[in-house]
């Protein structure tokens, strides 16, 4: 019995408050966005907000289970969890059902499933027991490539059910492996070949071409101390010109052509707002009329009067900019920032290795999802169809979020018991 | 191999954090308080403004029988800007229309404007608007708007009902109240009292979803004003003896006009050929209008306030009242006649002579007048024929005549009275009574309109004064608008000159050499002078004008009968029949009667074209 009590009290409350109010806050989002104006029951399985509710119910049932179960059962079995999962992604590739475009989906009667959502914290839970045994070493070459194998299974499979937004989120994992010990150079040329990428396409190859070569001869020129390392220098600029001239090649034949219009789009080389600009630009619209406190709740004239697709799912944060204006905004986004660096702190109150692992795995994944929806929503992003976490409508991605989240939770509470 | 720490490395990744936290807060930053253009984008395409037509207003006979009501109908209406890809085809055959017509009225509107409504399709019948109703949710962009067509219960009064129609460029920059595709007063009374009967339109400010469909009033109607239904007018038309005047002058070029003599309203305004006003309403009003335009026989023109003709014998009487009031004759003046061997002037026929004035009248001889009109000219009494001309020109106008009356009579002619300055130009200065004799018996340049001469048969039943024709007698909601109708204006002559005009003009019925004795009624007492109008364009004018009953006049009634002959044969028994119509309710000449009615003087000419 003590043991029972001092368990709930080993609960860090504060990330389940946090986690509470995402949900609450995501529920009256989308009540908002589908409820008509006749006042039903909130309990109506026919409107989304009604389904959503018992989709809460089911995942608060599900967080519960997973607090009162062992803490030991999850590091046990996480390649157990992560092969089933990934036997149910090549059946979803075989048996599952299509939806936008996404072969995705197991249908069982009314409910459909998405492997996909539950790929990410199984992902996560094989990445920790991998990694936080004592033998690895992110310095080491085998550590990195069973790492990186860990992670592209899953996201290969998901690829291929041509769900592009769900396989992208396993780059998040890149962090984890910088906390444990990748060199920051990897994220910083990741991020600057992103860049360059980005550049290229808007402004073509040949001018970047030049940008580069300029660009290094000024630095050479005015930056004495780099003419000890010319070597270095230069192989990166014929890196990066190499680079710049498979752009347009990857651009044009990798990419296909509705991500490319998506690309275009966001870059402002194409006016579309019929086609692809579409949901970009209503979504914009009804973010930018919001302006500083909103229309006020329920008053949302785009988003009630279904101007902006996919308002209850991938464009829920529509709801919030146009209901609830700058200052609604800046709260879900603080709430979103202040549960990241709890599990942050927390991760680094870990005993355990797998823990700590565990738990980065979970900020990265939830810090993808809310930068990259948001900023597909407000056209800083080509829009990839990824969820908000806790707030999106959706059983499968409640739950796969929250099951990510008290899994860590769980750990966390337990991290007293560890030796 | 030792595990190296990299917990600080905790704080690179909370710092990448924050910084895309501030990245997304300074982006939305941008888009919800710095730039105001995504909230004027929210208003453009989630709001609509639908505009509230008033009902016209209804239009009543001085019985309150109902003459112009209003018919909803729908057009369709379109916003380019918000057409999205959909099935033209399906659109199309749910509307009855061909592609190619698709295609010109989108072109249509787009020319218009992309963001404005433009009429689509106009005027569908509920019937017409039910298969596409159920399904307008597949086609954004369009949406119906409730119009009201005018009605016309009895086919009578084209000309002065008038028409409405659609708006033209010049309206729309004559008058910010209207936008393309409203209903305008084109014609008539419609035209004249347009400001009352169209009310003030309003509008409301409503949600739209995606679909376009009407979610509510935006902000609980805060910006909503309501519309303000047009006025009911009544007009002093008598809508059976319209009706009977229509019958009567059937076949026949021409016009009536009958006048309350004491108030001035307008009883009936006949203007044949006609139409029937239901012709120029709805989808078929402008086929029909070019139809009516292009007739020949012109029956879109309003011959009794806009036909102008020599008012032939009728006149002698203005010139009987101007002469007994300069003195230069008198009642018993005497003057002789040769008949048809009269000169300079003469006369139709041979009768007694000498002669005095009220036989004169009676007799309608033309040398009597021309006598003295000559007298007139030559009075004594001024300083020459000019300045004497000037007096009987400042006399005539005093009838009302040479003016238009500006009340509420649409497309009115002034008629034409000579002046001296004219007949100076015309004749280089030098003309004397000899020169102008033709305006003794009201022929040459004088030229009236049949609502005048209804006005001058009113001047002399009432003895000195006319009330300004016209039609409006009552309009709902503002009881002070007709008063400007009831101011009498003095024709100042002697009373005991017009007691003479009066006798003679009732002798003309009850005389046995009346020209108008065939149509004398036992219960109604008539006073009336014929006239024969000679004109350029073919066989004289038929001119008659009258009032009934001869000691309280009701009605005064002015009748012309286009290329018809003698004023007796066909304007005389015309207006016989209408003074029996109004007075009685009835008539009792069914011999005459059918004669009129049965009269065909169009078809049976010869045709003016070779």
């Amino acid at each position: 019995m003590r043991k029972q009590e001092n368990f709930w009290r080993s609960v860090d409350w504060l990330t389940v408050f946090l986690y509470l109010g995402l949900v609450v806050y995501g529920w009256l989002s989308i009540y908002s966005a589908s409820g008509s104006s006749e006042s039903v029951s909130i309990f109506t399985l026919s409107e989304r907000y009604g389904k959503q509710l018992l989709w809460i119910g089911l995942a608060l049932l599900l967080a519960f289970i997973i607090l009162v179960i062992d803490a030991k059962f999850f590091s046990s079995f996480a390649y157990v969890f992560y092969f089933l999962i990934l036997f149910s992604l090549i059946g979803v590739l075989l048996f599952g059902k299509t939806v936008a475009g996404s072969r995705s989906w197991f249908q069982i009667g009314s409910f459909a499933l998405q492997p996909a959502e539950f790929a990410k914290f199984a992902t996560a839970l094989a990445l920790a027991k991998y990694l936080g045994k004592l033998q690895t070493d992110m310095r080491l070459f085998k550590t990195k490539a069973v790492a990186i194998t860990i992670l592209s299974f899953p996201a290969l499979l998901i690829l291929m059910q041509n769900d592009t937004g769900s396989a992208l989120v396993y780059f998040s994992f890149i962090l984890v492996l910088y906390r444990e010990g990748l060199s920051g150079w990897i994220i910083v040329i990741g991020l600057l070949l992103a860049a360059l990428f980005i550049i290229t396409i808007k402004f073509g190859e040949f001018y970047v071409a030049i940008g580069l070569v300029v660009l290094a001869v000024l630095l050479f020129a005015l930056f004495r101390s780099l003419r000890h390392q010319w070597k270095i220098w230069l192989s990166s600029l014929l890196v990066s010109l190499v680079f710049v001239s498979m752009v347009d090649y990857a651009f044009q034949r990798v990419l296909e052509s509705h991500q490319r219009i998506r690309i275009e789009v966001m870059l402002g080389m194409k006016e579309d707002p019929h086609g692809a600009g579409y949901n970009v630009n209503q979504a914009k619209i009804a973010i930018g009329s919001g302006g500083l406190i909103g229309k006020g709740y329920r008053k949302g004239m785009l988003t009630r009067n279904h101007f902006v697709p996919e308002q209850s799912t991938d464009f829920i944060f529509c709801t919030v900019g146009e209901e609830r204006g700058f200052l609604g905004s800046m709260v879900l986004i603080l709430l979103f920032l202040a549960l990241l660096i709890r599990i942050i702190q927390l991760s680094e109150r870990q005993r355990s290795a797998f823990s700590r692992i565990y738990g980065y795995g979970v900020a990265s994944i939830l810090f993808f999802h809310f930068a990259i929806n948001l900023a597909m929503t407000i056209g800083l992003f080509p829009v990839v169809g990824i969820p908000l976490p806790f707030f999106s409508y959706g059983g499968s991605s409640l739950w796969s979020f929250t099951i990510l989240l008290f899994i860590f939770i769980k750990q966390d509470a337990n991290r007293l018991n560890v030796l | 191999m030792y595990r190296k720490d990299y917990s600080a490395r905790k704080y690179v990744i909370i710092a990448g954090f924050a910084l895309v936290a501030v990245v997304l807060l300074v982006r939305l930053f941008y888009l919800q308080v710095y730039t105001n253009q995504y909230k004027l984008s929210a208003r453009d395409i989630a709001l609509r403004r639908v505009i509230e037509f008033p009902a016209r207003g209804r239009i009543y006979d001085r019985h309150h029988n109902l003459l112009v009501y209003n018919d909803a109908v729908y057009d369709l209406m379109v916003i380019p800007r918000q057409v999205k890809r959909m099935d033209t085809l399906k659109f199309c055959r749910l509307l009855q229309i061909d592609k190619a017509f698709f295609i010109k009225m989108l072109a249509k509107a787009k020319h218009y404007s992309y963001y404005k409504p433009s009429v689509f399709l106009k005027q569908l019948s509920k019937k017409d608007k039910g298969p596409i109703e159920e399904v307008m949710y597949e086609f954004p962009g369009f949406y119906f708007q409730t119009r009201t067509l005018r009605r016309y219960p009895y086919p009578i009064a084209a000309q002065v009902l008038g028409s409405v129609g659609e708006v033209n460029q010049r309206d729309l920059k004559r008058d910010s109240y209207y936008r393309s595709g409203d209903y305008i007063g084109k014609s008539g009374i419609e035209w004249f009292y347009e400001k009352e009967l169209r009310g003030i339109k309003g509008s409301r400010l409503v949600e739209v979803d995606v679909h376009n469909n009407v979610r509510g009033s935006f902000q609980n109607g805060k910006f909503d004003t309501l519309a303000v239904p047009g006025a009911d007018l009544t007009l002093s038309i008598d809508e059976k003896l319209q009706a009977y005047g229509q019958l009567l002058m059937q076949n026949k070029k021409g016009s009536i006009v009958a006048i309350a003599p004491e108030s001035g309203e307008i009883l009936a305004f006949v203007s044949t050929p006609t139409y029937d006003p239901n012709l120029l309403v709805g989808r078929q009003r402008s086929e029909n209008y070019s139809k009516l335009l292009l007739d020949s026989l012109k029956p879109l023109m309003n011959r009794a306030s806009s036909g102008t003709y020599p008012p032939g014998s009728t006149f002698k009487l203005v010139e009987t009242l101007i002469g007994l009031q300069e003195h230069v004759v008198t009642a018993n003046t005497w003057f002789t006649c040769q008949g048809p061997d009269s000169k300079p002037i003469a006369c139709s026929h041979y009768h007694v002579s000498p002669l005095q004035m009220r036989l004169a009248i009676t007799l309608s001889c033309n040398s009597y007048f021309w006598k003295t009109f000559r007298a007139i000219i030559n009075n004594p009494k001024y300083a020459n024929t000019h300045d004497a001309f000037d007096a009987w020109h400042k006399k005539v106008i005093s009838f009302g005549l040479g003016h238009r009356f500006n009340t509420d009579i649409p497309f009115e002619k002034p008629g034409f009275i000579p002046s001296r300055a004219y007949y100076d130009k015309v004749y280089h200065g030098s003309w004397n009574a000899l020169t102008i004799r033709s305006l003794s018996i009201g022929q040459g340049e004088v030229l009236v309109t049949p609502v005048q001469l209804a006005n001058l048969a009113a001047i002399i039943a009432n003895s000195g004064y006319y009330v300004k024709p016209h039609f409006l007698i009552g309009m709902s909601g503002d009881d002070t608008l007709s008063e400007k109708y009831h101011k009498k204006q003095i024709v100042p002559f002697n009373q005991s000159y017009y007691k003479v005009a009066r006798e003679a003009m009732s002798e003309v019925f009850t005389s046995e050499e009346g020209t108008a004795r065939f149509y004398r009624m036992d219960s109604i007492s008539q006073a009336g002078k014929t006239g024969t109008s000679q004109n350029p364009h073919g066989k004289d004018h038929s001119v008659f004008m009258a009032f009934a009953p001869v000691a309280h006049p009701k009605i005064a009634i002015a009748v012309i009968v286009e290329n018809a002959g003698y004023g007796a044969t066909w304007a005389a028994p015309i207006a016989s029949l209408m003074i029996e119509k109004y007075l009685r309710g009835k008539t009792k000449r069914p011999q005459l009667e059918k004669r009129i009615i049965d009269g065909d003087l169009i078809h049976n000419q010869k045709p003016e074209k070779p």
